[in-house]
C-alpha cells in the first residue's frame, strides 16, 4: 500500500482471525482451521481464496458472513459509514450487515416451500424497502440473463436440477448491489455460456465498486475475475 | 442512523420458575425487538413451555421480570400490573397461537364467528364490518369464504391451524406467542402452513416468540435461536449461526441427530 492520504479503505479488513471446531460428540476434538489469518480487500477487487481441499475456504468465508462464529480476532466491515466487526456484533448488526451490505451466494441453494423461483430472488431487494414490482423486474432481468426459462419462474425451485438450482441461487446474490460480495464456488456445475454469465456478473460487480470474495476450483474462471489470490493454508491437526 | 436499533418491545430479566423443588426455567434473560421472531427450542421437558408461559402472562414466574413496551402506556411490568390490565393486554396487543387448536378456537362457533368475536372483544359493534373483515382473515389464511358459516370440527387439522392464526392476528396484534404451530400436522400440510406464518411475519411486522422442537421450523421463521436444556439457556444466538456452527455440547448433539432427508 501507498501512504497517500486519499487511499482506499478496505471494504473488509480480517485481523489475526482464529478458528478452531470443538466437537462434543466425538469426544471433544478439536480441529483448528486457521489462526491469525489477516486480510485486507478493497472496494472493487476480487480476491480468491486458493488452497487445497479441506483446507478451510469455505469456513473462512462463512467466518466473514458471521454464519461460523470465530473464536477470536476480527471481521471488520464497512457498513452505513463506520465499521462493523462481525465477530463481536449483535445478532441485529449482523442481519443489518448482511441486508445492506454483505452478499453471499453458497454453493447450495435451501429451498424454501412454495415460495416461487422470482419471489426467491427479488426477497433481498423487497426486505430493503424496494418497490415489490421494480424487485420482481430486477429478478426477472437476473434469470434472464441466467438462461433461467420463464414457465419455471412461478415454480418453487425444489424440483430443479442442480444446475438451475444453483443459477437461482446466484440470481438471488446478485439481486442486491452488495458493496462486498462473498462467492462459494460461483460456477460450479454450470454450462460454459452460463459460466460466462457468471463471471460478467462478477466483472460487473467490480466495475461498480465491489469487494469480491471468492472460492473457485476452475482455474480459467479464477484467472479471468481475479486480481490477486489469497493462500489459505492447512493448519496441522492435534485430533488425528 | 440505521444503526441504532429500536427499543424492545420485550425485556425479560433473570426469569425463574420452579415447580416444587424442580426447576421449570432458570435465570432466562434476552430482549425481544420489533419485528423480530425468536425461536426456543430444545427437547422435551427442557423448559420452553414452561418458559413461553411465564412469558405470555399465562403462569406467574417464581421470580425476574417480564418487561413489555406498550402501544399506548410506555413499559409495563407484566406482572406487577393487575389482573384485569394484564387480559386487556393479551386481547389488544398480544396473540397465542396453540399446539393444539382446540385450545384456541371455540368448537361450537362458526368460523367467521371466531374472527369476528376477537374483534368484537376489542370493540367492534358493526356486524357487516365485522363478517367482512372475517371473510378477509378466512382469504389470507386461505379458507375460501364458503366455510365462513361452518363449524371448526367439520375443517382438518391444518384448516383449523389457519384458522387460528386469523382468530389470533385479526385484532393486529404486536406480539404473538406459538407454542410448536406446525406439531402434529402433517409435512405437506405444516409446508402450507410455515409458509403462510412466513409471510404473514413480515408483511405485517410481527414480533413472535415461537417454540418448537423441529430444527427445520426454527430454520425457516426464527432470526435468533435459544437452545434450552434443564431449563437453562445453554446457547443463544443467529439462527444460522447456532444450527451451522453450534458450540454447546448440547447442541451439537441436537443439530447432529436431526436425520437428514
Amino acid at each position: 500500500m501507498t501512504s497517500q492520504t486519499n487511499a482506499p479503505l478496505p471494504a473488509v479488513a480480517v485481523r489475526n482471525l482464529e478458528k478452531t471446531f470443538v466437537l462434543h460428540t466425538q469426544g471433544g476434538a478439536r480441529l483448528p482451521v486457521f489462526a491469525g489469518l489477516t486480510l485486507d480487500v478493497f472496494p472493487g477487487e476480487c480476491v480468491a481464496l486458493h488452497g487445497p481441499s479441506g483446507a478451510g475456504k469455505s469456513t473462512l468465508l462463512r467466518s466473514l458472513y458471521a454464519n461460523y462464529k470465530p473464536g477470536s480476532g476480527q471481521v471488520l466491515v464497512r457498513h452505513d459509514g463506520g465499521t462493523v466487526d462481525m465477530v463481536s456484533a449483535t445478532p441485529h448488526q449482523i442481519l443489518a450487515v448482511r441486508r445492506h451490505t454483505m452478499g453471499y451466494v453458497s454453493q447450495f441453494l435451501r429451498v424454501i416451500p412454495r415460495v416461487s423461483t422470482l419471489d426467491i430472488v427479488a426477497e433481498p431487494l423487497i426486505t430493503l424497502g424496494t418497490a415489490p414490482e421494480e424487485a420482481r423486474d430486477r429478478a426477472r432481468a437476473l434469470l434472464t440473463r441466467l438462461r433461467i426459462a420463464e414457465r419455471l419462474w412461478s415454480l418453487a425451485p425444489a424440483t430443479f436440477s442442480g444446475g438451475e438450482q444453483q443459477r437461482v441461487n446466484i440470481a438471488r446474490g446478485f439481486s442486491v448491489p452488495y458493496p462486498v460480495l462473498l462467492l462459494d464456488e460461483p460456477t460450479a456445475s454450470l454450462d460454459a455460456a452460463n459460466r460466462a454469465t457468471v463471471l460478467e456478473l462478477i466483472t460487473e460487480a467490480k466495475q461498480r465498486g465491489a469487494a469480491v470474495i471468492g472460492i473457485f476450483h476452475d482455474a480459467d474462471a479464477r484467472a479471468a475475475v481475479a486480481d490477486r489470490l489469497f493462500d489459505v493454508l492447512p493448519v496441522p491437526s492435534q485430533a488425528a | 442512523m440505521t444503526m441504532t436499533p429500536p427499543a424492545p418491545l420485550l425485556r425479560v430479566e433473570g426469569l425463574t420458575h420452579y415447580y416444587g423443588s424442580r426447576l421449570g426455567c432458570g435465570d432466562v434473560s434476552f430482549d425481544l425487538y420489533p419485528g423480530e421472531v425468536l425461536g426456543i427450542v430444545g427437547e422435551s421437558g427442557s423448559g420452553k413451555s414452561t418458559l413461553l408461559s411465564c412469558l405470555s402472562a399465562r403462569q406467574e414466574p417464581g421470580g425476574g421480570r417480564v418487561l413489555y413496551q406498550s402501544r399506548h402506556d410506555g413499559e409495563i411490568d407484566l406482572y406487577s400490573v393487575s389482573e384485569p390490565r394484564r387480559r386487556l393486554l393479551m386481547r389488544t396487543e398480544w396473540g397465542i397461537v396453540h399446539q393444539n387448536p382446540r385450545d384456541g378456537l371455540r368448537m361450537t362457533v362458526s368460523a367467521g364467528a371466531n374472527i369476528g368475536e376477537r374483534l368484537m372483544a376489542v370493540g367492534a359493534r358493526h356486524y357487516g364490518e365485522i363478517r367482512d373483515q372475517a371473510i378477509d382473515w378466512l382469504g389470507r389464511v386461505e379458507i375460501s369464504d364458503d366455510r365462513t358459516d361452518d363449524l371448526p370440527r367439520t375443517f382438518s387439522g391444518g384448516m383449523q391451524q389457519r384458522l387460528q392464526i386469523a382468530r389470533n392476528l385479526v385484532t393486529q396484534p404486536r406480539l404473538v406467542f406459538m407454542d410448536e404451530p406446525t406439531g402434529g400436522l402433517d409435512v405437506s400440510v405444516q409446508a402450507r402452513l410455515l409458509d403462510l406464518l412466513r409471510g404473514l411475519v413480515s408483511s405485517l411486522g410481527l414480533s413472535v416468540i415461537i417454540v418448537t422442537h423441529d430444527l427445520a421450523v426454527a430454520r425457516l421463521l426464527a432470526h435468533r435461536l435459544m437452545v434450552m436444556k434443564e431449563g437453562r439457556v445453554v446457547e443463544s444466538g443467529l439462527t444460522d449461526q447456532v444450527l451451522d456452527d453450534p458450540h454447546h455440547p448440547y447442541t451439537q448433539l441436537l443439530v447432529s441427530s436431526v436425520l437428514q432427508v
